[in-house]
């Protein structure tokens, strides 16, 4: 789960990292209002999007009067901004950070995440920061610091300084290790998967600020993080994608047309595979999980018709603990219930594959059913081409 | 001879008297698995499925032997259970448990570490399907009719994946020695390469399909260790060819988020190890035919 940068920097603070003045704006005159409030000559209006590379997208702006503010906001509020990591229906824009100005005079990039080759906290760090860590690789590779960090036995003191070291910082050595080890304690504390400050900046006095932050959590440590799980903002989430969140269902909205239903996330995979290898391109990955209901077949093809792209539907079952009758049985259901005008493929295969079909032909309905996987994915390509 | 289970493996279910654990109890017990006993905290002294319950794995183990385990145990305490297991003496355990928070596996995995070789627990999953030995026993929740007893064996990531491969395979005459699944997380018990080492040491075991996600190092780590070392031959696929950069396609730990994680630049990879790709989902039966 992702949270908003203002989000991120009022866990880091608690954790003693310093983060520059700041207030949350929903309108321009709040904004304004906000600007007044921190005083000085100089503020940033950042839009508050889960997504980075906000300054390119215009999304984060310096300004040095109240007009400039208050039209900076209403650039960007209620704004569907596009940066190239949002695709192209971009993220909207309902909150806005107005922070006050920093005179920069060192850029730092610092970032913590799981490195899943270790199975240990993996801490990057740059003395040459403000472009994305991808950037950052390719232009000055030479200038990373790089360590891991046991989680059973934690981020110890030692570490940080060594890192302080390596970055070629030692002047600051205090300030700096202690801001390395309280990140590593709100990664840990809050079962995180990855922690960003960049920039981190040092200011022509010396301090550290983390100028920009960005947090992204365990979906599956939530249940024991309420406080984290309270974030949760549905405005930055794909419509598709909430509404079946919402049900129980694993589910990521694509671009193509031909709608997916199936058991486990390999085989939707694969699945997905095979309709892009016959020509096709799916509209959706969707799980329905194990001991499928027809209840919950029925609110999987809910889901899928949420996206209007979706011409054709493919069901693509191999049941274990699922059992093909009751998925026939969901997609009766469905027929019935949903007023359904688009093809329906299905392909089952199992736990009570005889009983399935056989609910399937009796009913009657203009169902197309597939053999083998292959046979699914070409019949859901032509069903789109009719 | 199969790897990691067979008729005389002697199991315990951790989490026998939940829903989940006590309808695959029962299903193993069907299809011919020694299960021997079952643990739950504040339930010893009874009986289901036809076993005793046990407080602890390590009584459990006391009295009736057992030496292997699967989880069924929710997650919140599922790394504990898998812990409790390491220590009692367990020689290998499936985790079936899916939504274990990523820390909880590092530590449990670290925990796992402490012991030396040869009294070292062997963990697969979680997040998986389970391990078959087909004819001899079975310790997960895969449909056990799907698989032919034979001399391929199979590691897959994904479980229903793993049962369209069986089916594909069965189709063609082809039979498995043992099929283990190591599951969808990020951090596992096992890795591909972990696996493979036991096909290539197993006498019955021929040949070995291998199917991989998008995700993680793990497939290139096999990749490694099949040109360095392997001399049976492997087939392969890596699925998520169309998944998109940075998402997660329903398995935690499958997304594409480092250079060589993809579904494309993985067959690659596994291609100039000297695997035989397998050039789409539907061709995992003819593929393993050509590599036998």
């Amino acid at each position: 789960m992702d949270i908003h940068e203002y989000q991120a920097k009022e866990i880091l603070a608690k954790y003693g990292v310093p983060i520059p003045r700041g207030g949350i704006a929903y309108s321009p005159e709040q904004a304004g209002y906000r600007a007044f409030e921190l005083g000085g000559d100089a503020w940033v209006v950042k839009a508050q999007i889960h997504s980075g590379a906000r300054g390119k997208a215009g999304g984060v702006r310096v300004c040095k009067s109240d007009a400039q503010i208050r039209d900076a906001a209403a650039d960007m509020l209620g704004s569907s901004m596009v940066t190239h990591q949002t695709g192209s229906r971009g993220k909207l824009v309902q909150r806005l950070y107005i922070e006050e100005g920093m005179d920069i005079a060192q850029e730092i990039y610092l970032g913590f995440v799981l490195d899943r080759k270790s199975e240990r906290i993996m801490i990057v760090a740059s003395a040459q920061g403000g472009m994305e860590i991808e950037e950052l690789s390719e232009k000055h590779p030479e200038s990373l610091v790089k360590m891991s960090v046991d989680a059973a036995t934690g981020m110890k003191p030692f570490h940080a300084r060594k890192i302080v070291y390596q970055l070629g910082m030692g002047e600051h050595i205090r300030i700096m290790s202690d801001l390395l080890l309280g990140c590593y304690d709100a990664f840990i504390d809050n079962d995180a998967e990855m922690v960003e400050i960049n920039p981190l900046i040092l200011t022509a006095d010396n301090q550290l600020y983390a100028l920009d932050a960005k947090m992204s959590f365990d979906d599956n440590a939530l249940f024991r993080r309420p406080e984290i799980s309270e974030l949760r903002d549905k405005s930055q989430e794909d419509v598709r994608e909430s509404y079946a969140a919402d049900r129980g269902l694993n589910y990521v909205g694509l671009d193509g047309d031909i709608g997916c239903i199936i058991n486990g996330a390999g085989l939707a995979m694969a699945t997905m595979d095979m309709i892009k290898l016959a020509g096709g391109e799916p509209a959706n990955f969707l799980d329905i999980g194990g001991g499928a209901s027809p209840d919950r077949v029925r609110m999987a093809f809910q889901t899928v018709l949420k996206d209007s792209n979706v011409k054709v539907i493919l069901i693509n079952i191999f049941a274990g603990i699922n059992r093909c009758d009751w998925i026939a049985e969901g997609i009766i259901q469905a027929f019935e219930k949903l007023n359904l005008t688009v093809p329906v493929v299905v392909r089952l295969a199992g736990t009570n594959l005889e009983q399935g079909r056989e609910i399937l032909n009796q009913s009657g309905l203009s169902i197309i059913v597939a053999d083998t996987l292959a046979d699914a994915a070409d019949k859901a390509v032509q069903a789109t081409q009719v | 001879m199969a790897i990691l289970i067979d008729e005389t493996s002697k199991v315990l279910v951790q989490g026998i008297t939940g829903r989940i654990g006590t309808f695959h109890t029962e299903e193993m017990q069907e299809y011919g698995t020694n299960v021997v006993a079952g643990v739950t905290p504040g339930k010893g002294g009874s009986q289901q499925c036809n076993v005793p319950v046990f407080d602890t794995v390590d009584q459990a183990v006391e009295q009736t032997g057992a030496d292997t385990s699967i989880i069924f145990v929710p997650p919140p305490f599922a790394g504990d259970a898998i812990m409790e297991a390491a220590e009692a003496g367990i020689k290998y355990c499936v985790c079936i448990t899916d939504g274990i928070p990523a820390q909880d596996m590092m530590r449990a995995k670290r925990f796992m570490r402490r012991f030396k070789a040869e009294k070292r627990m062997m963990l697969t999953g979680p997040n998986c399907a389970g391990t078959i030995s087909p004819g001899k026993a079975l310790i997960g929740i895969m449909p056990g009719h799907i698989y032919l007893p034979g001399r391929v064996g199979v590691v897959t990531r994904s479980g229903t994946l793993g049962y369209e491969a069986a089916e594909q395979m069965k189709a063609e005459g082809i039979g498995v020695s043992t099929s283990v699944g190591i599951g969808g997380d990020p951090i596992n018990g096992s890795s591909f390469k972990d696996v493979l080492e036991h096909f290539e040491n197993d006498p019955d075991t021929d040949a070995v399909l291998m199917i991989g996600e998008i995700g993680g190092p793990q497939e290139a780590e096999a990749a490694e260790y099949i040109q360095s070392t392997m001399t049976k031959p492997v087939a392969a696929y890596v699925a998520g060819l169309s998944a998109p950069k940075g998402r997660k396609m329903g398995h935690a730990g499958a997304i594409v988020s480092a250079f060589g994680e993809s579904a494309s630049e993985k067959s690659q990879i596994l291609e100039s190890a000297g695997a035989k790709i397998a050039p789409n989902p539907s061709s995992f039966g003819t593929t393993v035919a050509r590599i036998l």
